[in-house]
């Protein structure tokens, strides 16, 4: 079958999805040889992971396995917990991050973050989507109307609160309040959106549109997402990484290969369930 | 209470002798705690009470309760000369009745206080609950606690031998060329300014502690630093338990009385000069209460006149406070 063919039989999403495939890896993040610990607590041990732009790259694993831990890593959450110390190498292109000369506010400006628990601010939607913008210094109130807007488009809320971005955020309904959540990420243009379970306080309808949302954000982002759910894993991203108990990356790779031929007996196991 | 399940009329769920006795108890417990909840009440209407009964006589010559047995009245003192005039001395030869001068000394002395109190407070406040290491934190709190428990007279001493001839004094003096006496407005503030930091740092910290960390977790995440997350998502998010501690504040300002009768001294007058001396509502009660002052007399009536005042004030900045508390809950859940 000629590609000309194959393109007028295949619905749009599985053209964006077979493009997506296609696209060369360019790593943005990559970890090496990295150990988190929290006090006493090994949360991460010599985790090594190279994690492609504009790709959906899933971190599966059962509970206290540090996937979550991995992802605060990243943008240097981590160090709003006192006990928490990093070793080990973790870069955003190519610069470690935590060499001493970077400031962790200006990582956490390229690397938004969307968390498990939609926790928009008490204040307007609009000022929700603003409130990053503003702290980065946008004043203009042309511009942050635009890029308000953007985002909101961007997070498929736009239709929904058009009409009402002077009412609180905390109106909204749960599923809103997380796409809102995404659009106030998205605001500031990151590079990279880390996503801690962002679905796991919504109901099925409302999870299902933040991942048919996702799938649109990975053509301008590149989201790491943390997953307890494994069919979501399956169905969203491109490449999955299984973490298992004690911090260890077990396995990571296309994620057809994770759920269809896993390399690794524990996470066959892990995958049909056996445990976790 | 009876668990026969052999009893098949309604096994277990019949209350026997003991329950009756327990519900007759719990009326009991609930009787008494009712009466002690209704002690307050009573005890603030009977202050309410006694304070314009007595005022009225202030007025008119004449208690309420008098007046109701056929007292004739007399006006001794009438409001527009109460409420407008400016000199207070109705203890002198020349009697004058206006409350103005009083009234001034209490409100410089809490505006005065508020800018010293507020501004410290919420920065003690942020530090403590934002930027302090645990260790400082449990230093600093413990100090603040003790500031709060230190008897207001010993506040009052702490501004006649320091903040008034040390800090006070000295300006005065180099800056401007005045020589003051032992007392002074701008002391006065000081010293209440001083003494109401940890009731606004105290409460206020609490308030912004109780905001949830998932919303600090957002802001950091967003690339806000520290100052943006105190001052954009904390301080906003827990405004309304901040102002309730402004507003304390300014109450127990309005009310102070030891502290700032020896530090602001006993001499009615409207003045804009920092380094006179001056009286407020508080000493005036004081100096009157001393009891130099024959019970009856209409001087000793200008007690309860300003008691009365005074009074409705401080209950002002309590409705004050409801009205905001009610109008700004936390919103966040």
């Amino acid at each position: 079958m000629s590609t000309e063919e194959q393109s007028l039989i295949t619905t749009e999403v599985q053209t964006e999805n077979t493009t997506r495939a296609d696209r060369p890896d360019e790593t943005v993040l990559e970890a090496r040889s990295l150990d988190v610990y929290y006090g006493q607590d090994q949360a991460l041990t010599d985790v090594s992971i190279e994690i492609p732009e504009h790709k959906v790259t899933a971190m599966i694993g059962p509970s206290g396995c540090g996937k979550s831990t991995f992802l605060r890593s990243i943008n240097r959450m981590n160090d709003q917990i006192d006990a928490c110390r990093v070793d080990g190498e973790l870069s955003f292109h190519g610069k470690n991050v935590y060499d001493e000369d970077v400031d962790p506010v200006a990582l956490r400006r390229k690397i938004g973050q969307v968390f498990q628990k939609p926790n928009p601010f008490p204040k307007s939607i609009y000022e929700n989507v603003a409130y990053g913008l503003r702290v980065q210094g946008t004043v203009d109130d042309v511009d942050l109307d635009d890029a308000v807007e953007q985002a909101l488009r961007g997070a498929a809320l736009w239709d929904e609160v058009e009409g009402k971005l002077d009412s609180s955020g905390l109106d909204l309904s749960g599923g809103q309040q997380q796409r809102l959540c995404i659009a106030r990420a998205i605001a500031t243009d990151p590079e990279v959106i880390l996503m801690d379970e962002p679905t796991s306080a919504l109901d099925p309808v409302a999870a299902s549109k933040i991942e048919d949302l996702i799938d649109e954000l990975v053509e301008e982002y590149t989201v790491v997402i943390v997953t307890h759910n494994m069919q979501q894993a399956a169905r969203i991203s491109d490449r999955t990484a299984v973490f298992l108990t004690g911090g260890e990356l077990v396995e990571f790779d296309d994620t057809a290969s994770i759920f269809e031929d896993p390399a690794d007996d524990r996470v066959e196991d892990y995958i049909t369930g056996k445990f976790g | 209470m009876s668990t026969d399940v052999t009893d098949r009329s309604g096994p277990g769920i019949r209350g026997d002798g003991a329950v009756g006795a327990d519900n007759a108890t719990d009326r009991r417990v609930r009787r008494l705690l009712f009466g002690c909840a209704v002690i307050t009440v009573l005890t603030t209407l009977a202050i309410f009470f006694v304070l314009i009964d007595n005022a009225a006589s202030y007025f008119f010559g004449a208690k309420l309760t008098e007046m109701l047995l056929g007292a004739s009245v007399e006006r001794t003192v009438t409001f527009t000369e109460f409420f407008s005039g400016t000199r207070w001395a109705p203890d002198h030869a020349t009697p004058g009745h206006g409350v103005l001068p009083i009234v001034f000394g209490t409100l410089a002395i809490t505006v005065g206080a508020a800018f010293v109190s507020i501004p410290i407070g919420t920065a003690t406040a942020i530090y403590l609950s934002e930027y302090s290491s645990k260790s400082v934190r449990s230093k600093l709190k413990p100090t603040l606690e003790i500031l709060a428990g230190i008897p207001t007279i010993v506040y009052g001493y702490f501004a006649i031998a320091f903040i008034n001839p040390v800090i006070v004094a000295p300006i005065a003096e180099t800056l401007f060329g005045i020589n003051m006496g032992r007392y002074s407005l701008l002391s006065g503030m000081l010293v209440v300014g001083i003494m109401t930091i940890p009731m606004v740092s105290s409460i206020s910290e609490d308030a912004m502690s109780a905001v949830p960390d998932d919303l600090r977790n957002g802001a950091y995440a967003l690339g806000a630093t520290k100052f943006d997350v105190s001052t954009r998502i904390v301080l906003p998010a827990s405004i309304s338990g901040v102002f309730a501690s402004y507003i304390l504040a300014v109450s127990r300002a309005i009310g102070e009385t030891m502290a700032v009768t020896l530090a602001a001294g006993m001499q009615p007058q409207i003045t804009a000069n920092p380094f006179a001396e001056i009286m407020t509502m508080t000493a005036y009660m004081v100096k009157m209460a001393r009891g130099t002052t024959a019970v009856g007399t209409v001087e000793y009536q200008s007690l309860f006149a300003v008691g009365l005042l005074l009074f409705v004030m401080t209950l002002s900045m309590n409705l004050l406070n409801d009205w905001f508390k009610r109008r700004f809950q936390e919103e966040y859940r």
